[in-house]
């Protein structure tokens, strides 16, 4: 209870400047790590390839995982209060699959890969509006049905549901498609934080932290939430708008990763039981920007796993993030009773 | 006076549910009440008979269906929802997610409708609190986890996070359910005591028929048949209208006791005479359950006559003498056990 949050800020603030060092130290190519100093420094390359590299893929890469992190993180926790179960998240309730219906509908009924529709600008923008409205549009369908369905374990249920039809749809319109694009689709489905540009980076660091910024202004609505709708109204909160506002940032933040990482698993469910367990509270002055840090920290962490095997070439994404993030909610399940927050 | 003292009154009230632009589901209608300051209130009836209907109307959550609503002499739908949550203070019983926060953390949560924008707490405001949580007598669990809390606890530090929101008005949905006998009545007394110390309007639903006669300063009784009666409760309990809060014919109400008992089947007559009230009112509770009807004392009103003649006697002089008499047959008996256990054979 005597946690300070602050000393656990500055730890994982730590943590994420020591990992964003490694991850850019580390790679799919061997650069040797005074070389990576050098460049970093803005010394003059020994190859031009390696300058490339560096700027082109790992520091792009690597701020993207990071943004990502933060991202899927806040988002998951913010749905978990707002849907009063500790076990929703993005992925969870079919948030991520409709995000990855609007990029399919672009990517396979717009002709091209991925790769050819987001060097444009309007290309870039036509894959994150299609990402979120698809993620609006089924996060605003359970948000209609939570008013209908009072069991959240039901509403959670239909979540799925609702990620089984979007997931169907995909797999719909891969029929029809190209067999470039089901390629292409294929790839970016299994979750990559190397699909960001340096030159969409600005754009794609500008929009999460408008997604994070808005989070962070629903820190007291959040906390009214803890105690169920009904609370929330009596202390004053305009449920309708906080509601509406929870599904602009959601939107926002799952549908700028998932159009250019692909669909990331686990992160937004796992990383906020792991801030609450680590904070023990669940009071979002702390845990909110603890989520956000910690989210950081797990995205730094699958990335660095993702490269290891060097040359030999990436690991899928979603072949890592399950690794952590499954064992933690098992743990958390396990762990209910004696867990403050379930109860 | 006791107009700067009245809070809430309704006029011709209709409260139900707008199922949709046309159709509308009426609970209940023509409801006049006003509720004062300084009062605890207890609203007793059966389930269904709407009383969360009737608190989630005075709570704003739901606009009534017809008739006026005022809420300290303004209509209550020209309330915002700021202003609402300065008037209006609930507990609920909605399973809350808060079993993660702190005992301060929750109570604090009361404090929002007097912070800013971000919810940061001025030292008044942890004053508020910290008075809150001495009021309702929990400063040793200040700092534990909501979730490591009894029932009881958890009830009153939901009580203190309504006083911190400083409502003339708190609302309470039964707020006495799922406690043991200890905690229902200490949180009754404590609601008692905050509505007379601190001059609030307490209103609450219950179930907890014997505590809301002993506590309660108005009785707000609801049922389906006579609507909503509402008075001091000795003169509600006096004019019989308790009597008719349950409309079932096997609960009966005992005026003396002020509680409900239920009618067992199978009415026998039995005489009985006993030497003090507590006896005769233990005697009559055992004999109830055996399916007897007792007909007491010596004066007989004429068409019970013929009845009597045939009726076994029981007279009971302390617990440890109780004579049963039967025509010729006469069983002493030196404790309920043993009469229980020759009462079938001995009234044949």
């Amino acid at each position: 209870m005597k946690n300070n949050p602050w000393r656990y800020g500055i730890l994982l603030t730590l943590l994420i400047f020591i990992l964003w060092v490694f991850n850019l130290f580390v790679g799919s190519v061997k650069i040797p790590p005074l070389e990576v100093c050098n460049l970093l420094l803005g010394g003059q390359p020994e190859r031009t390839s390696w300058a490339f590299i560096l700027w082109e893929s790992r520091f792009p890469q690597s701020v993207a995982a990071l943004c990502c992190g933060m991202a899927l993180a806040a988002s998951g926790l913010m749905l978990q209060t707002a849907f009063n179960n500790p076990l929703a998240g993005p992925s969870i309730l079919g948030i991520n699959t409709g995000a990855s219906l609007g990029v399919a509908l672009v990517m396979l009924l717009g002709g091209g890969t991925l790769g050819a529709g987001v060097f444009s600008l309007t290309g870039f923008f036509s894959v994150v509006l299609a990402a979120f409205l698809g993620a609006a549009v089924v996060m605003g369908l359970i948000l209609l049905l939570s008013t209908f369905i009072k069991s959240s374990l039901m509403l959670l249920i239909v979540g799925i549901m609702i990620g089984y039809v979007a997931s169907s749809a995909i797999a719909l319109l891969n029929f029809w498609a190209t067999a470039e694009g089901v390629h292409s689709y294929l790839i970016w489905g299994m979750g990559n934080f190397g699909g960001v540009s340096l030159a969409q980076l600005p754009l794609f660091v500008g929009i999460t932290f408008l997604g994070l910024l808005v989070s962070l202004l629903l820190i007291k609505p959040l906390n009214a939430l803890l105690l169920g709708p009904r609370y929330a109204e009596n202390l004053g909160i305009n449920i309708r708008k906080v509601r509406n506002l929870l599904l602009l940032a959601t939107g926002l933040l799952v549908a700028i990763t998932t159009a250019f990482c692909g669909p990331i698993a686990f992160i937004g469910l796992a990383v906020p039981h792991l801030a609450r367990l680590m904070l023990g509270t669940s009071n979002h002055n702390s845990l909110l920007p603890i989520t956000i840090l910690m989210g950081a920290v797990i995205a730094l962490l699958c990335n660095l796993i993702c490269v290891l095997p060097g040359e030999a070439g990436l690991i899928p994404l979603n072949a890592v993030t399950p690794l952590i993030g499954a064992p933690v909610i098992i743990y958390v399940i396990v762990n209910q009773r004696k867990i403050q927050y379930f109860n | 006076m006791k107009k700067e003292k009245l809070i809430i009154s309704a006029d011709d009230l209709s409260i139900g549910y707008r199922v949709s632009s046309h159709r509308q589901k009426l609970v209940h209608s023509h409801l006049d009440f006003q509720l004062y300051r300084g009062e605890l209130t207890c609203l007793l009836g059966a389930n269904g008979t709407g009383k969360s209907t009737l608190l989630r109307t005075l709570a704003a959550s739901q606009p009534p269906l017809s008739g006026m609503l005022f809420l300290a002499g303004k209509l209550l739908s020209t309330y915002n929802e700021r202003e609402l949550s300065r008037m209006i203070g609930v507990v609920l019983t909605d399973k809350t997610q808060a079993g993660g926060l702190s005992v301060y953390d929750l109570v604090a949560l009361g404090r929002q409708p007097h912070t800013g924008f971000f919810g940061r707490l001025q030292s008044s405001d942890h004053a508020a609190i910290e008075k809150a949580i001495a009021d309702v007598c929990i400063v040793h669990k200040a700092h534990h986890y909501v979730a490591e809390l009894s029932d009881g606890e958890r009830q009153k530090a939901l009580i203190a996070k309504a006083l911190v929101q400083e409502c003339p008005l708190i609302l309470l949905d039964e707020p006495t359910a799922f406690l043991d006998v200890v905690s229902r009545i200490e949180v009754m007394n404590l609601l008692h005591t905050l509505a007379h110390t601190q001059q609030k309007a307490i209103l609450l639903s219950t179930h907890d028929v014997e505590q809301a006669l002993v506590l309660a300063d108005k009785l707000w009784l609801f049922s389906e048949e006579e609507g909503l009666q509402c008075g001091v409760t000795e003169d509600l309990i006096l004019s019989g209208a308790m009597n008719h809060l349950f409309g079932g014919e096997s609960v009966l109400f005992d005026t003396q006791h002020g509680t409900y008992y239920p009618l067992v089947g199978g009415r026998k007559l039995i005489r009985l005479r006993a030497s003090d009230d507590l006896l005769q009112h233990w005697t009559i509770n055992a004999l109830n359950r055996q399916g007897y009807n007792c007909l007491l004392g010596e004066e007989n009103s004429q068409n019970d006559q013929s009845l009597r003649g045939e009726c076994p006697l029981l007279t009971v002089r302390s617990s440890q003498e109780l004579i049963l008499s039967n025509g010729e047959q006469i069983h002493r008996c030196y404790s309920f056990k043993e009469l229980l256990s020759i009462l079938p054979e001995a009234t044949l």
